[in-house]
């Protein structure tokens, strides 16, 4: 079976994100001021293949554990589909 | 002593490290290139600055898988002796060799001047040759150098003398303006709990030739020696 991973990895919440911060700045300079708190991740797209979805997630974890994500700095969350 | 240098695609203060090594030190220095595996024998390893794989996904963190990684963990974790310089310590923090990691500066800005430094721990390898709280002018040039590490490990590494240097002023006072990039307690290098695995961001071999009017960088690699300066 083929599955797809849609993986969101964020800075942690506790951590400054000064890219954030500089694009919440410059939305003032398009007039959208009310926009506030912006953070900056990732977006992760893979395929797997895999005997059933539970391995497949595991996979999937392992590599956000292991390589995608540092989690002294970052959180993930991942979906998983059926192709 | 025998020296080998990492090369990773995108490592660009390799050559610099070498000079140094060889014409300033007048020591056997090796290039150990990231896809080999066999690391010849050398008493000391260097990861030198430099953007390896284009920083990618985060600094340092697809070097830290590199083939020639899995040897100097294992050499590291038997107590051999190991430097990171730059976007090396990224690849320390990366490999778990040494507690934490390197952030995005706090200014958003890529930092690359001379910065002073504090010798905060002066009974390791490679700051037995300074005076305790040894002020240093090292440069620095980074994106990507806030060093962070949670609370609880930040105590633990205090307890065990594990930080090794810290941003100041030119007269020593630590202080955020005398910080470049916002890192936790102005951290600039580190060592493991064992002392056998350094990290630093600013560039000490970039300071180690009269030719650039500064040789700072000399106290660092003096005591990795074992040399008595003057």
């Amino acid at each position: 079976m083929k599955f797809r991973a849609e993986i969101d990895i964020m800075p942690l919440k506790a951590l400054l994100d000064p890219q954030g911060k500089a694009v919440t700045q410059s939305m003032k300079n398009i007039h959208l001021s009310e926009i506030t708190n912006v953070r900056v991740g990732k977006h992760i797209s893979l395929e797997i293949e895999a005997p059933d979805k539970k391995t497949a997630e595991s996979k999937v974890d392992e590599a956000c554990k292991k390589l995608l994500a540092n989690q002294i700095m970052e959180s993930y969350v991942f979906e998983l589909s059926e192709l | 002593m025998k020296f080998g240098v990492v090369v990773f695609p995108g490592s660009n203060c390799d050559a610099d490290m070498i000079y140094v090594i060889e014409s300033i030190l007048k020591q056997q220095v090796v290039r150990l290139w990231h896809k080999d595996t066999d690391l010849q024998g050398c008493d000391f390893i260097i990861l030198p600055g430099g953007f390896s794989y284009g920083d990618y996904l985060r600094s340092g963190a697809i070097a830290r898988f590199s083939p020639i990684m899995e040897n100097v963990i294992t050499y590291a974790e038997k107590g051999g002796f190991l430097l990171g310089i730059c976007n090396g310590f990224q690849i320390l923090c990366e490999a778990g060799l040494v507690p934490g990691v390197l952030l995005h500066n706090d200014n958003q800005k890529f930092n690359c001047k001379n910065v002073y430094i504090s010798t905060e721990n002066k009974n390791t390898l490679i700051t037995q040759n300074c005076l305790p709280k040894q002020v240093l002018k090292i440069p620095i040039a980074h994106g990507e150098g806030r060093y962070y590490v949670d609370d609880n490990t930040l105590k633990q590494m205090k307890q065990n003398d594990q930080i090794l240097f810290r941003y100041c002023s030119e007269a020593g006072q630590l202080s955020h303006l005398a910080n470049p990039n916002g890192s936790v307690e102005h951290i600039a290098g580190v060592c493991n709990a064992s002392k056998n695995i350094f990290g630093m961001m600013p560039h000490p071999e970039r300071a180690a030739d009269t030719n650039l009017g500064n040789t700072d960088g000399l106290y660092i690699f003096k005591s990795i020696l074992g040399l008595v300066t003057a």
